[in-house]
């Protein structure tokens, strides 16, 4: 038996993976099955399907992209205070006061490689018309993914409250005051009225509700940072898994019947 | 140099470079088989890199393209060159497969099954050791861009969405707020959703291949070619201060001026064409417009389900045809409206500003 066979046959390894070392196609499939992160595959896949030019690992490297975005987020959370008064300055002092801080960095270059990422991987899947029966709810839940990559990193593009950040989220934002009824400059705001009172104004409507404010201010800066932080990554997290889970069910990566 | 910098900014005028884009969409689509070889996507990619490292010569071109906030759409130009390539070049081969009345390569290792330990599992985990690295060697070659602090009463010019929906702030020239900011992301996802519901084509599930769905996959890329990534190249290096055209090696003159000459479409019909004044009632001053986005909307979708697409909408019955076409004349509008714009400084084809309605 060789060292590695031993450690693997000691209590402690058993204790954990509950098989032995995955040189045997019984362990190796006992890996992917036992192992609750490895489970998210199959045992056996298709061998086409893993193929790198038939996937090009796109939804692979998009789950990468936001699990590097979670790691880096959660040390940013520990220099980072979502107020007026803070947000900037903290923001400078990860590059100046924390060693290796680049930090930052890796959490802004690996948001837009992530949107861009999952755009390839959208294309991928729908060249390879892989959004066809049974996949069609897969499709669905991917493009609430889609959305979701979105939301997230224009809620986190207002964090480091410079200039560009509040601008870009003006710009934005603007938007939601154009709803159609529900915001105060679109098309039937009028209507939503009691008598004379109206009840879709500039203090009230969508927009309002989303910067908690008339401007981009401290109630914006609060309102998308738990948006950034909590909701949206739990959300996401839960799609994943629902994800995932469904590539398996609907009979692994698509391959030709 | 200054041949190769007014050419390119000649070509950058927003009308010829969406028709141009739009031209080279479908040349490619039609001649797919020879642009996906090898040969043609080294020569595409060197003729792009050597736009860059040419165009670099010129130093607020350089500075442009260099910002660490446009350093994706750089990256996504390249990107998307080369996983199209990809995807086209193993279309073409299974289609020049199938006429032969073989399966599509896919096929020929698609029942074969392997474990994935180790066969996924160890690409997974090199895959993220290199991707790890690279970040990390990004990180820190480049340092996130920080600007001065927020102050809500200096507005920078431009001041531009994110990168990722400038295709959208892009809407904003030809068409209202509400349009361009509520209703098309709308209809972006429920198009998207739908996808798999309007088509019902069963070929080419699980395999790379052009030929069985033609219309899908042209439909598809159109949109995302040029609806989408086209608009945010162009709203990155093309719009500069209050939101201007310049092309890519024109100096971003924050006092360039450009006559404001739009006309509504009651204009040009009551005043234009007619010789009369405008009529003071809303709905029958906009009648022109009215009628036009009406025919447009409830003729067209008839008469193509009577003719080119009498095919598909028999396959397809009404409400998923009605579906597809809305969506189809939904893309068109924007194009319409586009050159519209550009040819007859057309402002709106309906504007009754009372009511906050302007399509
Ligand atoms: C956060 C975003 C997303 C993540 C992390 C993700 C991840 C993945 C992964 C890892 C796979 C396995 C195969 C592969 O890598 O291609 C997959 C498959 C799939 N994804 Fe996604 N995805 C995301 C977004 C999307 C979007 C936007 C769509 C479509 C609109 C989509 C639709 C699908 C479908 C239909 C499959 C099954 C493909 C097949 O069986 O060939 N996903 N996804």
């Amino acid at each position: 038996m060789g060292l590695k066979e031993k450690i693997a046959d000691t209590q402690i390894w058993r204790s954990i993976f509950r098989h032995g070392y995955p040189s045997t196609p019984r362990n190796r499939a006992l890996a992917a099955l036992s192992n609750v992160f490895l489970h998210l595959h199959p045992v056996k896949a298709r061998k086409s399907g893993i193929k790198l030019s038939f996937t090009w690992c796109m939804g692979g490297i998009t789950f990468f992209l936001f699990l590097l975005e979670t790691i880096t987020g959660v040390l940013l959370m520990f220099y980072y205070r979502p107020t007026i008064e803070y947000a900037y300055n903290d923001v400078i002092a990860m590059r100046e006061h924390v060693p290796f801080g680049i930090m930052r960095e890796l959490h802004r270059w690996g948001a837009h490689m992530m949107v861009l990422a999952v755009w390839l991987h959208m294309l991928r899947v729908f060249l390879t018309g892989s959004y066809k029966p049974p996949r069609e709810f897969n499709w669905n839940v991917g493009v609430i993914l889609l959305l979701l990559t979105l939301l997230l990193s224009f809620t986190g593009y207002l964090l480091p409250w410079d200039q560009l950040a509040i601008w870009a989220i003006t710009v934005g934002s603007n938007m939601a005051r154009a709803h159609p009824l529900i915001g105060h400059e679109g098309p039937g705001a009028s209507l939503l009225a009691v008598g004379d009172v109206n009840l879709v104004t500039p203090a009230s409507d969508i927009r309002f509700g989303l910067l908690a404010g008339r401007f981009v201010g401290a109630g914006a800066l609060l309102r998308f940072y738990v948006l950034h932080c909590v909701a949206f990554p739990l959300v996401a997290s839960l799609l994943m898994a629902v994800h995932f889970w469904r590539v398996r069910k609907d009979g692994g990566i698509s391959g030709p019947m | 140099m200054e041949l190769f910098e007014s050419i390119f900014n000649a070509l950058a005028s927003p009308s010829l470079y969406v028709i141009l884009v739009t031209a080279l969409f479908f040349l490619y689509l039609w001649k797919m088989r020879t642009f996906s070889r090898p040969g043609w996507v080294v020569a595409f990619a060197v003729m792009t890199t050597a736009f860059f490292v040419i165009g670099a010569q010129n130093g607020d071109f350089l500075k442009i393209i260099t910002k660490g906030d446009n350093m994706p759409i750089v990256i996504m130009i390249f990107s998307i060159l080369f996983t199209c390539s990809l995807a086209f070049r193993q279309a073409s081969v299974n289609d020049m497969r199938i006429e032969k009345g073989e399966p599509p390569l896919e096929a020929l290792d698609s029942n074969k099954k392997v474990l994935v330990w180790p066969d996924l599992i160890y690409p997974e985990f090199i895959c993220t050791v290199l991707l790890g690295a690279l970040f990390v060697f990004w990180s820190i070659a480049v340092e996130a861009p920080i600007e001065e602090p927020a102050s809500g009463t200096r507005a920078p010019n431009p001041a531009k969405a994110p990168w990722y929906f400038l295709g959208l702030q892009e809407m904003l020239v030809y068409f209202d707020p509400w349009l361009a900011g509520v209703v098309f992301p709308g209809l972006i996802v429920v198009g998207l959703m739908a996808i798999p519901y309007i088509d019902t084509n069963p070929k080419g599930n699980g395999y790379y291949t052009f030929k069985e769905r033609p219309f899908a996959i042209t439909v598809f890329m159109f949109g995302f070619i040029v609806l989408w990534v086209a608009l945010v190249i162009l709203g990155t290096f093309l719009r500069g201060p209050n939101w201007n055209f310049f092309g890519p090696f024109e100096f971003w003159d924050p006092h360039k001026i450009e006559p404001l000459v739009n006309v509504n479409l009651s204009e040009l019909f009551w005043v234009r064409m007619l010789d009369t004044r405008l009529p003071d009632a809303a709905l029958i001053r906009e009648a022109p417009g009215l009628l036009l986005l009406g025919a447009y909307f409830v003729i067209t979708p008839a008469l193509l389900a009577k003719t080119l697409l009498k095919k598909l909408f028999n396959e397809m019955g009404f409400a998923r045809y009605s579906v597809l076409v809305m969506l189809l004349l939904g893309m068109g509008l924007l194009l319409i409206k586009m050159v519209m714009r550009w040819t007859l400084n057309l402002q709106y084809f309906v504007a009754i500003p009372e009511w906050f309605f302007n399509i």
